[in-house]
């Protein structure tokens, strides 16, 4: 089992040997974050940048505490607090950074494409935490994590993610390492946040919520944001719950145990109601959890690690 | 003012030997020309005479080439091109003219903005014709002094990087360019629809997450723009045409007579969305690059005559304004030194279009519709050639360009044929 990525930028170009690596190795450190003490000494001695120009809580904060509990020196970079307000390219603060001898980076950009650009940079290993629409890996790697628990294999389930589908970087990771894995993918939403020729992806497209819910093993549910209200792409919140919430009504309905998933953070009483996010079929604190472990195992992976060793010292 | 020149001045000069084309006056022969005071002074199988002469065995020598959409950035934004580097640039791709588009800073709006450029240019091997903006900065709410313009020189007019916005300042331009003998050429883009588009909308746009710009956005302004060209009565020129759509609107347009003539660019001919997969700057411009049924399109559009003219688009930008993420970099790729390159490969050798055509598209069409003297290759006629090697082969660097920007896609493309120089107004450049 050797690891072949020199970087994680995204699941459209990994193979699944190095998806099932990946998994396999996260496994394994959940087990590790289950001892007394959850902390290994494998990475002492190298250095992680964490650069977020874009905010965020739950991804950096993961992504912390993996690195942290790796036993790694890290950095926090965020744009705010940052030269890039005094108008420095993206070129220039890395190569910066890179200058003061790092190992790894981490970077959570609003441009799809900016981590493949920063890897083009710099010879540290580049791990994206998020570029605009376009990928968020580990975020799909954690939902498959979550998948593989609690239903043990991914391939040939029904998989569908509703909602915002063409500002969703957390969907097409989904559906590019899902297919990899052998799932059928489907979504759902209204018209206007559906992206044109979704369809060649290979995916199914579900008119409704009804349709989606009929066939569906997994719902993945996505946040809506009201800034796309105001961009004229759907009229009101209201109208979203009635169109799209997932009502504890609606997964009554569902012909098979569905497993409800939310990348976070959820607005409760929109696109998922509380009965669903704190219910039976819901694992949203599960992948929470599977987050900090799969960061773990991209950040070990990355830095040149051989993933039998923690597997052999972790069973 | 011109002191990096790279032409040379004659008085005399004999061309041995070449094959010449000039579909216009029908000649398709070989034969000697004797160039003297800026014309052609004999045109024979054999000419004897004492001056500088050069060996056109195998060469083919065409009247001269014209780019009618080009970028110079002067005045205002010389650190991407000047004047005088974008004509090297042309004389090096083998143009003996340009027309210059005024989205310039200050925007070319006033008969001074006009005589700038042609005092810039003046005497210069490449004869610069600037388009003047069709509203007063370019900002669509009043018209420009265009009789103003017209009479310093200017041979169009467009507010290129943008559309003439509102469709009654179109008509009223339309209506009042007519009597001026000039005009008007128009950016199709319906800005709402392309809201913060960076890259074609479809397949790829959806796979790369980058927002989406629709083919619909250019269709829609083309087809309203042809509406009032033909609610009006005057001819209208479309810039740049991309897409499917917009070669259907213009050749239904044609067949019911309306004045509508267009051109399209060589990247339109050979790169679709598929090639932004790299997130390569170099590969965004507006408009964007389409898929490949809209490419085959335009190249059908092309060998039909629905769309007349191919002109680069020649739009420099510095490393500063590429080498950043791709939805913040600026769009636009510099041409003029690839387009004549790029279509005698793909095009005329590979006999999709005759030599001829390439002529009318890349030198006679383009001074129609400008209503610029055609060029012709006969004896007393001034003589503006632009001479071929179609057999050359050769590989863009794009460290050799003339121009002072770098911004191409087709660095290291492997072409056969290019121009190995060109003469106009006394003086000659060839190439090294």
């Amino acid at each position: 089992m050797e690891f072949k990525s020199k970087h994680l930028l995204g699941l459209e170009n990994i193979s699944k040997s190095d998806i099932n690596i990946l998994l396999k190795t996260a496994f394994s450190f959940k087990k590790v974050l289950e001892r007394s003490i959850p902390k290994v000494p494998t990475l002492r001695g190298k250095t992680v940048v964490n650069l977020f120009f874009e905010p965020s809580t739950r991804t950096r904060f993961s992504f912390e505490l993996a690195e942290k509990r790796l036993s790694a020196d890290t950095v926090n970079f965020s744009a705010s607090s940052s030269s890039v307000l005094k108008g420095e390219t993206l070129k220039d603060t890395i190569r910066n950074i890179e200058s003061m001898k790092i190992d790894l980076v981490v970077m959570r950009h609003s441009s799809p494409g900016a981590s493949l650009y920063l890897s083009q940079c710099i010879n540290a290993a580049v791990i994206n935490a998020g570029d605009g629409a376009h990928e968020h890996p580990t975020q799909a790697l954690l939902d498959m994590m979550t998948i593989q628990e609690k239903l043990g294999s991914i391939e040939g389930l029904n998989i569908i993610i509703l909602g915002d589908i063409k500002h969703s970087r957390v969907c097409r990771s989904n559906i590019f390492g899902l297919q990899t894995m052998g799932a059928k993918v489907g979504v759902c939403g209204p018209g206007p946040l559906l992206p044109r020729d979704i369809e060649k992806m290979g995916v199914t497209v579900y008119p409704t919520v009804e349709d989606a819910i009929a066939e569906a093993d997994v719902l993945n549910i996505l946040r809506i944001q009201l800034e796309r209200q105001k961009g004229g792409l759907f009229p009101s919140l209201r109208e979203y719950r009635n169109l799209y919430g997932i009502t504890k009504e609606r997964i009554t309905q569902a012909p098979k145990k569905l497993l409800i998933m939310h990348p976070g953070p959820i607005n409760r009483g929109v696109e998922i109601d509380s009965e669903v996010a704190d219910g039976e079929h819901s694992v949203i604190l599960k992948q929470v959890t599977n987050g900090v472990a799969v960061r773990m195992a991209a950040l070990y992976l990355l830095s040149g690690k051989e993933a039998n060793k923690i597997i052999k010292e972790s069973s | 003012m011109n002191n990096k020149r790279i032409d040379e001045d004659f008085d005399s000069l004999l061309l041995r030997k070449g094959h010449i084309i000039e579909p216009f006056s029908d000649i398709d022969e070989t034969a000697d020309i004797l160039i003297e005071n800026k014309k052609i002074k004999k045109i024979a199988k054999s000419i004897t005479h004492e001056c500088r002469t050069i060996d056109c065995q195998d060469k083919i020598i065409v009247p001269g080439l014209m780019d009618m959409h080009t970028h110079l950035r002067e005045p205002g934004q010389e650190y991407k091109e000047t004047i005088e580097t974008g004509t090297a640039a042309a004389m090096a791709g083998g143009f003996t003219a340009i027309a210059c588009m005024p989205n310039t800073n200050p925007v070319i709006d006033t008969r001074s903005d006009i005589e700038f450029i042609k005092k810039q240019s003046k005497d210069f091997l490449v004869d610069v014709h600037p388009i003047g903006a069709v509203t007063k900065g370019s900002e669509g709410e009043e018209l420009t002094e265009m009789g103003d313009m017209v009479d310093a020189g200017a041979v169009g007019f467009s507010d290129d990087g943008i559309p003439v916005k509102k469709a009654s300042i179109l008509r009223n331009s339309l209506e009042y360019s007519k009597f001026l003998n000039t005009r008007i050429i128009d950016h199709c883009e319906d800005l709402n629809l392309s809201g913060d588009g960076v890259m074609n909308e479809g397949y790829y746009s959806t796979l790369l997450g980058l927002s989406p710009l629709s083919s619909l956005s250019e269709d829609i302004m083309v087809m309203r723009d042809i509406l009032i060209a033909e609610y009006t009565k005057t001819p209208i020129h479309i810039a740049h045409v991309s897409t499917k759509g917009s070669v259907k609107i213009i050749e239904d347009a044609k067949s019911r007579g309306v004045p509508v003539t267009a051109e399209t660019c060589p990247h339109f001919l050979l790169l679709t969305d598929k090639d932004v997969s790299s997130f390569d700057t170099n590969k965004k411009m507006k408009p964007p690059l389409r898929t490949e049924e809209d490419k085959e399109a335009v190249i059908e559009g092309l060998k039909r005559g629905v769309i007349d003219v191919i002109a680069s688009d020649h739009a420099p930008h510095h490393s500063d304004e590429k080498d950043i993420e791709f939805d913040k970099a600026a769009f636009g790729i510099i041409g003029l030194e690839t387009v004549v390159g790029l279509i005698l490969t793909f095009f005329v050798d590979k006999k999709v279009f005759s030599l001829k055509d390439f002529i009318g598209m890349m030198s006679i069409r383009p001074r129609e519709i400008l209503n610029l003297p055609i060029i012709k290759i006969e004896e007393n006629h001034s003589a503006n050639l632009t001479i071929l090697d179609l057999n050359k082969k050769w590989k863009v660097d794009k460290s050799l360009f003339k121009s002072k920007s770098r911004n191409t896609p087709f660095h290291e493309w492997e072409l056969k044929g290019r121009s190995i120089g060109v003469i106009n107004n006394g003086k000659i450049y060839l190439e090294q």
